[in-house]
């Protein structure tokens, strides 16, 4: 890891410019979603943990939702230097931990929170260059501004880029 | 009724009370199954907030075991028991004679059957801990089968971090010591309501 590394917390967003990276660490059913301007250099990272803002009365964090979480992350992008045509997306975690045969919703939130992550892309029309989600384990991710480079590391499932 | 921060206070001593309480109880269910003696120190028990939650059993990307119930009944939400790799392996030890868990590069490694000891040992002391609960507050609590995994820290609890994400940010945790001669286990409870179950619990 290096020097200038951000770590992005849970329910918590940041940004930065190369030769910045930014990091967080151990998604589970929480969505990683990363932002890269190849052009300007810009990164932007999100740890989410719930689909809809609107479905929760506790939703001051906007952090915390996909839905806000990504205007959000736009907003903060565009104040240090991207420019919204030029920003592509990478996607890590919505694992589901505990193999629960339920139907259960709390149970699905991996899935649900993959689902609307997607949905909301699409409508933004914001590129998905990877979507390393699903399966069962946690992943630690890093996102380089510089060439938007996004590694992911597992315990036991290998480190890989995308 | 005010519902000024010395009644939430006081709410908070009551459960931290009964949760004390209902640790006690489960570490002795689980030393009359083994006929072993276990020793116990008084559990600290907290309100933390959830991003602090991972720093207390050794940091975000650390390998711990997580056993998951859900309850439901008068009480609706998750009870989570959870121990870190080297106390899985002292409980395995204890129970099993074998010494599961290791690999080089750092992954996961235990068998089907100690997974499975660990997932009853994890339903034991999660069961106990709630029929204290639910004894002492009169409410009826139903848990479901226990799930386990074993990973990140971080990931685990974003199961539980996510539940109590619609309520607030702190979940109860208590931290209970217990062990047998010279192996150590050091285990944790997350106890997290749901919304209703919350106010249910801090109107009684």
């Amino acid at each position: 890891m290096s020097g200038n590394m951000i770590i992005v917390g849970m329910a918590d967003l940041n940004v930065c410019k190369s030769p910045g990276a930014l990091t967080t660490l151990g998604l589970g059913s929480c969505i990683g979603i990363a932002f890269h301007d190849n052009i300007n250099k810009v990164a932007g990272l999100a740890h989410i943990m719930l689909p809809d803002s609107k479905q929760i009365q506790n939703n001051s964090n906007v952090a915390k939702f996909a839905d806000t979480a990504i205007v959000k992350l736009l907003q903060d992008m565009g104040k240090i230097g991207a420019q919204r045509q030029n920003v592509k997306a990478k996607l890590a975690g919505g694992a589901q931990m505990f193999a629960f045969n339920s139907t259960s919703p709390s149970m699905r939130i991996g899935d649900r929170n993959i689902e609307a992550c997607i949905s909301i892309l699409k409508m933004l029309r914001i590129p998905i260059l990877a979507n390393e989600t699903g399966d069962n384990y946690g992943r630690t991710v890093e996102l380089y501004a510089d060439t938007g480079k996004f590694v992911i590391k597992t315990i036991g499932h290998g480190t890989y880029t995308v | 009724m005010s519902n000024g921060p010395s009644k939430l206070e006081m709410h908070f001593d009551t459960l931290k009370e009964i949760s004390n309480i209902g640790t006690g109880h489960a570490v002795t269910a689980l030393s009359q199954l083994l006929k072993r003696n276990f020793r116990m120190n008084v559990p600290t028990v907290n309100f933390v907030e959830f991003k602090d939650v991972a720093n207390f059993v050794g940091g975000p990307e650390t390998l711990v075991l997580g056993v998951l119930v859900n309850i439901s009944g008068d009480l609706d939400g998750i009870v989570m028991f959870l121990v870190k790799q080297e106390s899985a392996r002292n409980l395995i030890s204890i129970l099993l004679g074998t010494s599961g868990g290791s690999s080089d590069d750092g992954s996961p490694n235990f068998s089907e059957l100690e997974l499975s000891t660990l997932t009853e040992v994890g339903n034991i002391l999660v069961s106990s801990y709630l029929g204290s609960l639910a004894s002492m507050m009169n409410k009826k609590i139903i848990p479901s089968v226990p799930q386990i995994a074993a990973d990140m820290a971080n990931a685990i609890l974003s199961v539980p971090a996510i539940e109590f994400g619609k309520v607030a940010d702190k979940a109860l945790f208590i931290e209970s010591v217990f062990g047998a001669d010279e192996e150590q286990v050091s285990g944790y409870f997350i106890f997290v309501p749901d919304m209703p179950s919350f106010e249910r619990l801090f109107s009684f």
